[in-house]
């Protein structure tokens, strides 16, 4: 099993989305922020290919690509944004908040130099070929009680959705 | 995998993370803010995933149940967006002042 990630590909995506996901918080105009995080999705679907979750890549790029961000234009489209394009886009205490979460993000690097040495050394023999119906069958077997859950929480969203979305119930 | 170890996906996560953190604070579009909040997400499925690839298939499977949050929170989200906007005429989330004292 000979790895395709090369280092090339790492680095291309991770620039990739690291640069439009700056993109999405930078930019004016909402849309311009709705394709930047396509962008993003879309490398980190290539990411999850590296890593040999093949199934995982598909339902990002189908459910988030296309789902969610058709949504989120959608949204845009029915908001009126004429005006809000020409305000001030950050707020008042924008400064205090990306000091905070650059240190967050300090931190976080600081704790994965010193503690990635515990970590496996050696991956563990993912069948790539069977990707998707391994994933079922943990779907339907171990996480039983999740999946059904997870399918509540879809139908109270929905109902939800129409709730808060419709003028007069 | 010669160079690429497991660290440098945990820093590409943490870079998006932090990004999204960022966002949150500081955007007052509240539109934008929901897509930090999916930014966060993604980092934290980047993570399960690189994990994944290190102690079987569950973190895939859990990625999933993320996405599946994730979903469900951008339509519940944009909803609230919609029903906002249609009462204050505006999407700035520092204008939305009706519970403070």
């Amino acid at each position: 099993m000979t790895p395709i990630a090369t280092t090339f590909f790492f680095y291309f995506l991770a620039v990739m989305a690291v640069v439009s996901a700056i993109a999405v918080i930078t930019r004016r105009n909402p849309v311009h922020a709705a394709l930047s995080l396509i962008v993003t999705l879309l490398s980190l679907a290539g990411f999850y290919l590296m890593l040999y979750a093949p199934f995982v890549a598909g339902v990002q790029i189908v459910l988030y690509a296309g789902g969610i961000m058709v949504l989120f234009l959608f949204v845009i489209m029915l908001v009126n944004l004429e005006q809000n394009i020409r305000e001030y886009q950050f707020n008042k205490q924008w400064l205090v908040g990306t000091v905070a979460a650059l240190a967050l993000g300090a931190l976080l690097v600081f704790v994965y130099q010193r503690g990635h040495s515990i970590f496996p050394r050696d991956f563990v023999p993912l069948a790539e070929t069977q990707n998707t119906q391994q994933i079922g069958l943990m779907l339907y077997g171990n996480y039983m009680l999740p999946f059904e859950i997870a399918s509540l929480l879809l139908l109270v969203a929905i109902v939800g959705a129409v709730v808060m979305a419709k003028k007069r119930i | 995998m010669a160079g690429i170890t497991t660290l440098h996906y945990l820093v590409v996560a943490a870079a998006l993370f932090i990004i999204g953190t960022i966002g949150v604070l500081t955007r007052r579009n509240v539109v934008i803010i929901l897509m930090s909040i999916e930014l966060i997400l993604n980092a934290v499925n980047l993570n399960l995933v690189t994990f994944s690839r290190l102690y079987g298939l569950h973190g895939q499977v859990f990625s999933i149940f993320v996405i599946t949050d994730a979903a469900a929170e951008a339509a519940v989200g944009l909803g609230i967006i919609i029903a906002f906007f249609r009462n204050k005429e505006t999407v700035n989330v520092d204008e939305v002042d009706l519970l403070k004292w």
